[in-house]
């Protein structure tokens, strides 16, 4: 065999392989959307948003309760960890740029990012469940806040450190303070790309339910009482998946529709910001 | 020194001014000079030589960065800015300062213009528009952007993006502008735009410029600094520098034998 053509052979090996390894993954990837999209549609009505759950086993209701539960939860979580994550990423970028103390606290936010969801759960039920003796909304939006605030502090710090140099100096030269430089002209320079961090944070913490499970738990009733447990839609999706009602099964289809559905536009909207700022 | 022949007022006095960056680079050696009231004076020498790093010192860009350390004095009207109780906000709308590269607020062409008068604490809506139309007539760019007031600063050209920002600087009625190589960036056409706009400006304020373009500092400057290593070599009328220089090194530098 010759030199040449066993080069062509190992490169149509090695395309056809990788090939085949993308598609697998995108296999996957088609086959759960199709199948949520498919079985959501389905079951999807307009009951299932206006409606609270009907007594077990029996057909029909809705999922009002986790619908407003998720946002409400969503909402206090993002009230909660967005401020804290774009004031340390400030922080971090501004005021503590290049000390060893700045360069700490981003890596153990990068392990932060990394930790599993599950942890952070276990830890708010200690702090926020077990002394106050029952679950309740509050821990629920504190366990997702504490998953968002090291992303958003990430992403702020990166976009911050992304402003050139040039501009802050030019800002300080007209006599402004630092509080003024940072927020009418640094934050404006990178408005976008911190936007876009939120969102994706949001879209982040939206679909998860390990943390969930050990603090705001569920409620088969519509409450709006942060301070007692509160029904989401991931928790829901759990409990009614593993159920023993069909009209649970096809709900818990819906509920996973929407939800993906929200997470996609989520996340499609911070691509196109991004999209949109580096044309 | 020579008595100058124009007797105007000293501006800025500069006296045994020493300079350390944090990393304990000397980067200037016992500087000692005047800036003169209303003129045009120009730093040149070749890179590295400390031009930029005295220019940053009259309005204490330095302080932006921990470590940096200064020695000496440096007189404004009466008052040493280099002494720890000097309030750097003030000053620096005192002492204005335009940089190499453009630098435009991401916010519109008014409000780029605005922001110093805002910062000044000029509020109301009338009054900010009176002093951003005067200030973009006198940087030359009203006829450019009357009509896109609204329009992002970064639509501009880089030529137009330096004279808002000259205009911006301008606004807040400074008593010095610093220039750090204002045109190096620019086309010829920008440049001789800015150069214009010198002549004009400098009967109302005192202009200090970096500038590696020696044709650009005989043009414009009545005084010119000439720095080697961190160390003035020669201070002197512009006319003076590049006819008949006292000292061997600016004679050789100005005509081109070394830099």
């Amino acid at each position: 065999m010759t030199h040449e053509r066993r080069r062509k052979i190992e490169g149509i090996i090695a395309l056809t392989f990788s090939t085949l390894a993308a598609f697998l993954g995108l296999f996957w990837l088609v086959f759960i959307l199709g199948d949520v999209l498919i079985h959501g549609v389905k079951a999807l009505n307009l009951g299932l948003f206006i409606n609270d759950p009907a007594p077990a086993g029996v057909d029909g209701g809705g999922l009002r309760n986790a619908f407003i539960g998720q946002l409400m939860i969503t909402i206090c979580a993002t009230l909660i960890g967005v401020p804290v994550g774009v004031l340390g990423g400030t922080f971090l970028a501004e005021y503590a740029r290049g000390r060893t103390i700045a360069r700490i606290i981003s890596i153990l936010a990068d392990i932060m990012v990394s930790v599993p969801s599950i942890v952070i759960g276990t830890f708010i039920y200690a702090v926020l469940v077990k002394p106050i003796g029952h679950f309740n909304g509050w821990a629920g939006a504190f366990a997702l806040a504490i998953i968002m605030i090291p992303v958003v502090l990430r992403t702020t710090e990166d976009m911050l450190s992304l402003v050139p140099w040039t501009i802050r100096e030019a800002a300080f030269a007209l006599g402004a303070p630092y509080y003024k430089v940072i927020t009418q002209v640094v934050y404006r320079a990178a408005a976008t790309g911190i936007l876009t961090g939120i969102l994706l944070s949001i879209a982040r913490v939206a679909g998860e339910t390990a943390p969930l499970l050990f603090t705001s738990f569920n409620n088969s009733f519509y409450s709006l009482n942060m301070n007692g447990p509160i029904s989401s839609l991931t928790v829901t999706i759990f409990q009614y998946a593993m159920g023993p009602y069909d009209s649970w099964h096809s709900q818990a289809w819906a509920a996973a529709f929407v939800i993906t559905i929200f997470i996609l536009l989520l996340t499609i909207t911070g691509r196109l910001i991004i999209k949109w700022r580096y044309r | 020194m020579e008595v100058p022949l124009v007797l105007a007022q000293i501006e800025l006095r500069v006296k045994g001014l020493n300079f350390y960056y944090s990393g304990g680079i000397h980067a200037l050696k016992q500087i000692n000079l005047q800036v003169y009231s209303k003129q045009v004076t120009a730093l040149i020498g070749p890179s590295g030589c400390g031009k930029t790093t005295l220019l940053r010192c009259f309005n204490r860009m330095h302080d932006l960065y921990p470590g940096n350390r200064y020695e000496g004095e440096i007189h404004f009207v009466k008052d040493n800015i280099l002494s720890p109780d000097t309030d750097l906000i003030s000053l620096r709308s005192r002492i204005g300062m335009v940089f190499q590269k453009p630098t435009p607020f991401p916010m519109t062409i008014f409000y780029n213009i605005a922001y110093g008068l805002k910062l000044k604490g000029v509020s109301k809506r009338a009054e900010l528009s009176e002093l951003v139309e005067k200030a973009l007539l006198h940087s030359a760019l009203w006829d450019e952007v009357k009509d896109k007031l609204n329009s992002s600063a970064y639509d501009l050209s880089g030529g137009q993006q330096q004279r808002l920002v000259i205009a911006r600087a301008l606004a807040v009625n400074p008593e010095v502008l610093l220039f750090d190589e204002p045109t190096s960036a620019l086309d010829p056409i920008s440049t001789s735009k800015i150069e214009e706009l010198f002549d004009k400006i400098k009967k109302e304020v005192t202009i200090i410029i970096v500038t590696h373009n020696m044709q650009q500092a005989a043009r414009i400057s009545d005084w010119t600094g000439f720095l080697m290593l961190g160390e003035l070599v020669e201070f002197d009328t512009t006319d003076k520098i590049f006819t008949a220089p006292a000292e061997k090194l600016t004679e050789d530098y100005v005509t081109g034998r070394f830099g």
